[in-house]
């Protein structure tokens, strides 16, 4: 009796974050809380063989991820890999960081992080090949370590790591074009792409 | 001039996301937090992928629908206590 109690006790409260990555992955809230419901009611269903202590979050997560795939896999493809690894590291900081580290007022870095809007980050995540923005989604909007996610997404730690890294290159890189496109960052303050983390001796320069 | 050598700033900059992540070793973590304090531009660095980070997690968070809710408690009642 205290079975379904518990479940709805213990696992409700998760409904959020599943929702939220659900209808990231999905982009439609209609297919997303079919998605919800679906990893609830499988959930329920495996809940006895749950084991008490494990970690209920990471669980519910496997679930979604498991039926997000089933549903969906007619549909993947293999994303576009290799344009993302044109793209270089911290690309957003290395185009956006002058080295003019004396200059007062707001930076691009800061002018970029404050002018972009919910919408668009959002727009950016969900333009993500979805391999790559599942696990962008577990990390930085989840907080799950590596090794939760590999578990979640069945995949080795390595795999993760490297995902993790092209989806935030190219998400970077779509905040950027976003950025100049609709120029919340002043041209001029953007430096050529360069290597500007090198540290140089001071005084030289262009 | 930082102190720091461009050695030190490739092996930060390359554990970047580990640090963020908070993937690393204490040891390895207190490592580069000590070239942080040393090296401007790395923390710099490091500051901006942080604040990125929680613009991203914030925006990624969306209302569950009250509809939902009531929707899945539904399903799971009328599945009835399992055992």
């Amino acid at each position: 009796m205290a079975d379904q109690a518990t479940f709805t006790d213990q696992a409700m409260p998760f409904m959020g974050p599943l929702y939220s990555t659900a209808l990231r992955m999905t982009r439609n809230p209609a297919d997303a809380e079919d998605l919800v419901q679906e990893t609830f009611l499988k959930a329920y269903r495996a809940f006895a063989s749950f084991q008490d202590g494990t970690n209920l979050r990471a669980w519910l997560f496997r679930i979604l991820t498991n039926s997000y795939i089933n549903r969906y896999r007619a549909q993947q493809r293999r994303p576009d890999e290799t344009d993302i690894d044109d793209v270089e590291d911290l690309y957003l900081y290395r185009r956006l960081a002058g080295g003019d580290e004396q200059r007062v007022g707001r930076s691009a870095e800061d002018q970029l992080l404050e002018g972009i809007s919910d919408d668009e980050v959002r727009d950016a995540l969900e333009a993500l090949p979805e391999t790559f923005r599942l696990v962008v989604l577990l990390a930085d909007v989840e907080g799950f370590s590596y090794k939760e996610i590999a578990e979640i997404a069945e995949i080795p730690i390595g795999t993760v790591m490297s995902r993790l890294h092209r989806g935030r290159k190219a998400l970077q890189k779509r905040l950027f074009d976003y950025a100049m496109d609709n120029r919340l960052i002043d041209v001029g303050d953007v430096p050529p792409a360069v290597e500007v983390l090198d540290i140089r001796p001071t005084g030289t320069g262009a | 001039m930082t102190g720091a050598s461009k050695s030190d700033c490739t092996d930060a900059l390359e554990d970047l996301y580990r640090y963020l992540d908070g993937e690393l070793t204490a040891e390895r973590r207190a490592r580069i937090a000590e070239h942080l304090e040393a090296c401007g531009p790395c923390l710099s660095a490091f500051a901006f992928e942080q604040e990125l980070k929680v613009v991203v997690s914030r925006c990624g968070e969306t209302e569950v629908p009250a509809e939902l809710r009531d929707r899945v408690a539904q399903a799971i009642a009328e599945l009835g206590d399992r055992r």
